[in-house]
């Protein structure tokens, strides 16, 4: 572990090879292969874009698990009752059958960056050219005292989508009147900054219609989040009184959890609580650790290709790179897909290699038709992806703003999961 | 337990803005002849009425139109293409007409007004004369909306000459694909496949000036530079699943 060989002289032959022989590995040996571990929204897109654009000329394999996946993003509009699950659902059909990906079902559990092969659990050995990282993330354990991954039926923490989403509705559904629904917030950095407070909106959302003397306490390590102004103005305005947010200064970064006795402790102060949704510190997809390309906790990332600062062949993506000031989104996985696709397209073809170019937009839905929106562009330096410009959603905007900003998210719905899956 | 103060005190201390980026930007330009403008009225008035006891016909009634919203007028029908404008910020100045009046699909996709353009900046201004008469507020005071002018959207013509390299096009229309559908599905983003590519050129410069309203769209367009957009235009123009 930590850092070997391989990592330092990986890095040198970075520089000695990537202008001198890009088609080192296509010559001679067929079709060079691309493995993508990972076919959430930089996966996905990484396989789908290197599969068009190589036109046969790339042999890529897609590893996932799931054969159906729910996008996280947007499950909040399913808390909300403002999707449905199946809405989030996608399955990888149209990358198999109108791109040639071959996707296997199969979790990976190892790579031999030596020989250069993916080791599945079911035991086949997938051999690769250049190795795409795309896990997304995985929790810290022991970062909420007291809850474990054991205690996740319990206390959900529904931030990967699809069952515990599912879980985390019934159990808000379930509340008793006048009952408690808690959050435990996660610290910095995590994957998708707004997620937490635009889940706060939508529980509190259905709250309101179903269970309108419930409460929403909030326990957050951190002094400030993602549109807070936003979200606090659209919490005040339409769920006054509901939401008790508690930073750090009063106690939020110090909580204890008891999963059995359905407690939460905040600064020693216990209440008795109906919900828990604990959302952990995170990390990178259990794989960036196995490929030993991880810092301990992400992936660290050269900004130009997303190509991993350990091994020249691997590149990694999404929320498990450490790459600058993207914020860990689905917008920012496909974008930094892309950057990293026609790199690798470019090293085993021969193809051009444009420069790379970022951005991300997240839309978040704090009531019906009460959307809001935050975006920035961003280029590649030498050391980080670097942002370049951006906008937020303003406080106090007319209605038709903010229904246009829900519609709009509707759209980039449909069209990145069309970007994504094809 | 349920402490409205924590809330409070949150909400004045951490605070945090992006960048805002300015609605209209003033500039002290003499608005054209409105004599002229009088006569050029002509080709509007198949559809709109303006002045005295003036109301909607094909097109809305245009009087009152300085610093209103666009598609504002109650009962009015309008298209969802200038519905989506307005949405987005779209209201009635001398540039924004000035930009509406010489391609109207430059600055509303998907508007119904079927008007060919006005290519002339000088007739544009006469006419915008001619249409401030009938707003409130005198028109050659500073202050007063007018004075804002054309704000320079007319593209130099050899900006719309380059020709476009279709295969960076392809590679930058990554960054667009993430919302737009590259089969021409609007789900709530509209459409960008198949335009003409003068009509794209021209837009992505108005997203880029800053006379087509769209936080998005200003900051994509603001860092591509005129090759990009030609590249974009090109690919677009052509785009093969």
């Amino acid at each position: 572990m930590g850092l070997d060989r391989r990592v330092f002289m990986g890095g040198a032959a970075v520089a000695a090879s990537s202008l001198a022989m890009p088609y080192g590995f296509a010559k001679g040996n067929g079709t060079p292969k691309v493995v993508v571990i990972g076919g959430g929204a930089g996966g996905a897109t990484a396989a789908r874009y290197l599969a068009k654009d190589s036109k046969g000329a790339l042999d890529v394999t897609l590893i996932e698990p799931s054969r159906s996946y729910y996008t996280c993003f947007f499950s909040n509009l399913y808390l909300g009752g403002f999707k449905n699950l199946d809405d989030l659902a996608h399955s990888y059909g149209t990358l198999a059958s109108g791109y040639g990906v071959n996707v296997v079902h199969d979790w990976a559990v190892g790579v031999d960056r030596d020989k250069k092969y993916v080791r599945l659990a079911g035991g086949a050995r997938v051999p690769y050219d250049k190795l795409i990282l795309s896990p997304g993330i995985d929790f810290v354990e022991g970062s909420v005292a007291g809850w474990d991954i054991l205690a996740q039926n319990k206390m959900p923490h529904a931030y990967k989508a699809g069952s515990q989403t599912e879980l985390l509705k019934a159990q808000v559904m379930a509340m008793p009147a006048g009952g408690v629904f808690a959050m435990v917030a996660p610290p910095n950095p995590f994957r998708c900054p707004p997620g937490p407070y635009e889940r706060i909106s939508m529980v509190a959302y259905l709250l309101k219609t179903h269970n309108p003397t419930a409460k929403i306490l909030v326990a957050d390590p951190k002094p400030k989040f993602s549109k807070m102004a936003l979200f606090q103005e659209g919490w005040g305005t339409h769920y006054d009184g509901m939401i008790d947010w508690i930073g750090p200064d009063f106690g939020g970064d110090n909580v204890v959890v008891n999963p059995d006795e359905m407690t939460l402790s905040i600064d020693g102060e216990v209440t008795k609580v109906d919900v828990c949704n604990v959302i952990p510190a995170m990390k990178a997809g259990r794989i960036a650790e196995v490929a030993d390309v991880s810092d301990g906790r992400w992936a660290p990332v050269h900004a130009r290709d997303m190509s991993s600062k350990a091994d020249k062949d691997i590149h990694v993506l999404g929320d498990a790179a450490l790459q600058g000031d993207m914020p860990k989104s689905g917008f920012a996985a496909n974008s930094q897909a892309k950057v990293c696709a026609n790199a690798i397209r470019g090293a085993l073809t021969g193809s051009k290699i444009f420069p790379a170019k970022f951005s991300n937009t997240c839309w978040s839905l704090i009531d019906d038709d009460d959307g809001v929106k935050v975006g920035a562009s961003y280029k590649a330096t030498d050391e980080k992806i670097a942002k370049v410009s951006g906008f937020i959603s303003k406080t106090g905007e007319d209605a038709a703003t903010r229904a246009n900003n829900y519609k709009e998210s509707e759209g980039w719905y449909a069209g990145i999961t069309k970007d994504m899956f094809g | 337990m349920v402490s409205g103060l924590r809330l409070f005190l949150m909400t004045a201390t951490g605070i945090w803005f992006g960048l805002f980026l300015l609605g209209q930007a003033a500039f002290a330009v003499d608005l054209g002849d409105k004599e002229k403008g009088r006569k050029l009225f002509k080709l509007c008035k198949h559809c709109h009425q303006i002045g005295q006891g003036a109301k909607n016909r094909i097109g809305p009634h245009l009087n009152l139109l300085f610093g209103r919203k666009a598609a504002s007028i109650d009962g009015f029908r309008y298209s969802k293409g200038i519905k989506r404008a307005a949405a987005g910020g779209l209201e009635w100045h001398a540039d924004t007409l000035s930009a509406y009046l010489e391609n109207p699909k430059n600055l509303v996709s998907g508007t119904r007004m079927n008007f060919v353009g006005m290519k002339d900046l000088d007739q544009r201004m006469d006419l915008i004369a001619y249409l401030r008469l009938f707003s409130d507020n005198p028109a050659d005071i500073p202050e007063a909306d007018p004075t804002v002018s054309d704000a320079g959207h007319d593209l130099d013509p050899a900006i719309l000459a380059l020709k476009g390299d279709p295969d960076y096009g392809d590679y930058l229309s990554g960054e667009c694909t993430a919302c737009h559908q590259t089969s021409g599905q609007d789900d709530g983003v509209p459409s960008i496949v198949a335009w003409p590519e003068d009509d794209f050129v021209r837009a992505m410069h108005a997203y880029k000036k800053q006379v087509r309203q769209h936080p998005v769209m200003q900051m994509i367009a603001g860092r591509l530079s005129d090759d990009e957009i030609a590249s974009l235009a090109a690919f677009f123009a052509n785009i093969k699943e």
